[in-house]
């Protein structure tokens, strides 16, 4: 069965095809890689997967189960987590309470009105250990907008890892990080992905070929082409549309 | 830890205590009556700080619910002192009875006007909480059988579990405890896991949607019971005064309310009380020296909004942490 499966997506802005009848499939426990150019219309395609944004045609399966009806909560909580290419956390709240929201979503429903959330081992256990996973645990109770840039990248990662989904998809999660951090999230996402399956849009090129096991190459919002790293290094049409037009 | 958050928040508990002793030291009731407003607005500030302050949903017609707790208790009343008890039961002029009735009745209003209105956001939210109170205010002004734009009488306070409650003293008490139980609501309801939601989704709706949480639902249940609270409000107020109006659930009452919160100190638990007390010790100060007591009231407001942003309990507060 494939985690993900994306049939003759469509979506314009205007006159602008931004997802150009993308059909791709992602197997479960698979790395998959979109690579593309800026504005080739990969954030688009992440956002018409978690919901955010409606496609004007095609059909979007997760795990087997129909889901283009659904909205964003209803898809997180089958199993989907998501990562902002503009980081997305809660400013006026901590890295641990940052992480903690996402544990708390995914047990059950929040109409619990009396006991603090806060000193809720329920919730700060799970929270830590996601920060832990991601090397933040030392930044835990500094407030989310306080963090460097780098630290909210990762801590976007604790976030979407919180929610202990079956699928991430992960925006530019290296996106304006220094070599030395980027080469850290590598090493946090080699350490994940053989227990989830993944969806990474990238720019860095050799981050994508460290970890994915299959790319696609999206190129003004349709796929140009879908295969192995290697296959797609060497692909003539590739380097004329990307890779040679030197990549970003 | 007796930082300056604390300290204050122990002298308005003193404060309060003290009302009544003050008031036989200085002789005069009037005193008590205020203070007893205080409670009551204090009610309608907190719990629309729930809803503007940690929600970010700037409601406009919270007098609404306010009114239709009120006016839920006044028609009860006045069905039973002319012999019509509703559903010929005259249990309603119990308060144990009454008081849940007009937050019930206040709660289911703001269960509907909440449903439809927390689909827009910003602005829009603004405008159509505005839209639906002035709907309920001309509905109030039409319905001549409760009296219309003259508003409506109770013949007697409701009893207190089979007690009178006429003594202002007793009903300050009675005030001054439901302010006290909803304060400590609030404070458990914020920090609990539903409040977490309302405050994560008021920081970035965006991120608490793609974690899986259907916001709108958290939502609606906070406006429930920042609606409910202020028909408890309304309740005491129509009890206070022996009489009810629309002018309870006009627009301008609504843009009091807020006035209350944002003075006093969003997102704290203790400024809207403050708020509603400064507002109160104001308008009565003022209005007594002068009918357009409005005229300096404005520019003080204005004042606050300049040089204490975060109202005036953020003001006392200081550097303290949020
Ligand atoms: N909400 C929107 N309205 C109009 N145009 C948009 C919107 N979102 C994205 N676009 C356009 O769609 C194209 C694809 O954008 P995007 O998906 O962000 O690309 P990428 O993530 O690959 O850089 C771009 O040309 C962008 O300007
Ligand atoms: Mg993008």
């Amino acid at each position: 069965m494939s985690a993900l499966q994306l049939e003759g997506l469509r979506k314009s802005f205007g006159s602008l095809r931004a997802t150009d009848n993308v059909s791709l499939g992602v197997e479960d426990g698979e790395c998959h890689a979109v690579i593309g150019p800026n504005g080739a219309g990969k954030t688009t395609l992440i956002g018409e997967i978690t919901g955010e944004i409606a496609p004007d045609a095609g059909r979007i399966s997760l795990f087997g189960v129909d889901v283009t009806s659904w909205n964003v909560p209803r898809r997180a909580l089958s199993g989907l987590a998501r990562s902002f290419q503009i980081t997305q956390l809660a400013p006026g709240f901590t890295a641990l309470d940052n992480a903690a929201f996402a544990v708390q979503a995914r047990q059950g429903h929040s109409f619990r009105f009396i006991a603090d959330a806060r000193k809720d081992k329920r919730l700060r256990e799970p929270a830590l250990a996601a920060l832990e996973q991601v090397g933040l645990a030392d930044r835990a109770d500094r407030n989310a907008e306080a963090l460097s840039h780098g630290e909210r990248r990762q801590l976007e990662l604790a976030v979407a890892l919180a929610m202990q989904p079956r699928l991430l998809l992960l925006d530019e999660p290296m996106a304006g990080m220094g070599p030395e951090e980027g080469a850290r999230m590598v090493e946090i996402l080699r350490g994940i992905k053989r227990t989830m399956t993944i969806v990474l849009v990238e720019h860095d090129m050799d981050a994508v070929f460290a970890l994915a096991d299959r790319v696609s190459v999206l190129v003004n919002g349709a796929i140009l082409k879908t295969g192995t790293p290697r296959e797609v290094r060497d692909d003539a049409r590739v380097r004329d549309a990307y890779l040679g037009a030197g990549a970003h | 830890m007796l930082n300056r958050t604390n300290l204050a928040t122990l002298l308005v508990v003193l404060a309060f205590l003290a009302v009544p002793m003050a008031a036989t030291w200085l002789g005069t009731n009037y005193v008590i009556t205020l203070a007893t407003r205080v409670a009551i607005y204090g009610i309608v500030a907190v719990s629309l700080d729930m809803l503007v302050g940690r929600g970010n949903l700037v409601s406009f017609g919270h007098a609404a619910y306010f009114g239709l707790g009120g006016y839920a208790v006044a028609i009860a009343s006045f069905h039973l002192a002319n012999d019509v008890p509703i559903f010929g039961w005259s249990g309603t002029n119990e308060a144990l009875i009454a008081w849940p009735l007009a937050m019930a009745v206040a709660g289911l209003a703001a269960l509907v006007i909440g449903a439809l209105s927390l689909r827009t956001a910003g602005v829009y939210f603004i405008m159509i909480t505005l839209a639906f109170a002035q709907m309920l205010f001309f509905l109030f002004v039409a319905l001549k059988y409760y009296g219309g734009d003259d508003g409506l009488s109770l013949s007697t306070r409701n009893l207190f579990a089979g007690n009178r409650i006429t003594d202002s003293r007793t009903f300050y008490w009675i005030c001054v405890s439901a302010l006290a139980l909803c304060v400590l609501l609030s404070w458990r309801i914020l920090n609990s896991r539903f409040g977490m939601v309302l405050r994560g989704a008021a920081a970035s709706e965006r991120r608490m949607a793609a974690l899986g949480f259907p916001v709108y639902r958290y939502r609606l249940a906070a406006f429930v019971i920042a609606g409910m609270m202020a028909g408890l409000a309304g309740a005491l107020w129509a009890n206070q005064n022996r009489f009810v109006s629309p002018d309870m659930l006009s627009w301008v009452r609504s843009g009091e309310f807020l006035v209350m919160v944002i003075m006093g100190g969003l997102s704290s638990l203790v400024g809207p009380v403050v708020g509603a007390a400064a507002f109160l010790l104001i308008e009565s100060y003022l209005s007594g020296a002068t009918e357009h007591w409005q005229m300096i009231f404005g520019p003080f407001v204005l004042l606050v909004a300049v040089f204490a942003p975060r109202g005036l309990w953020g003001a006392v507060r200081g550097k303290d942490r949020q």
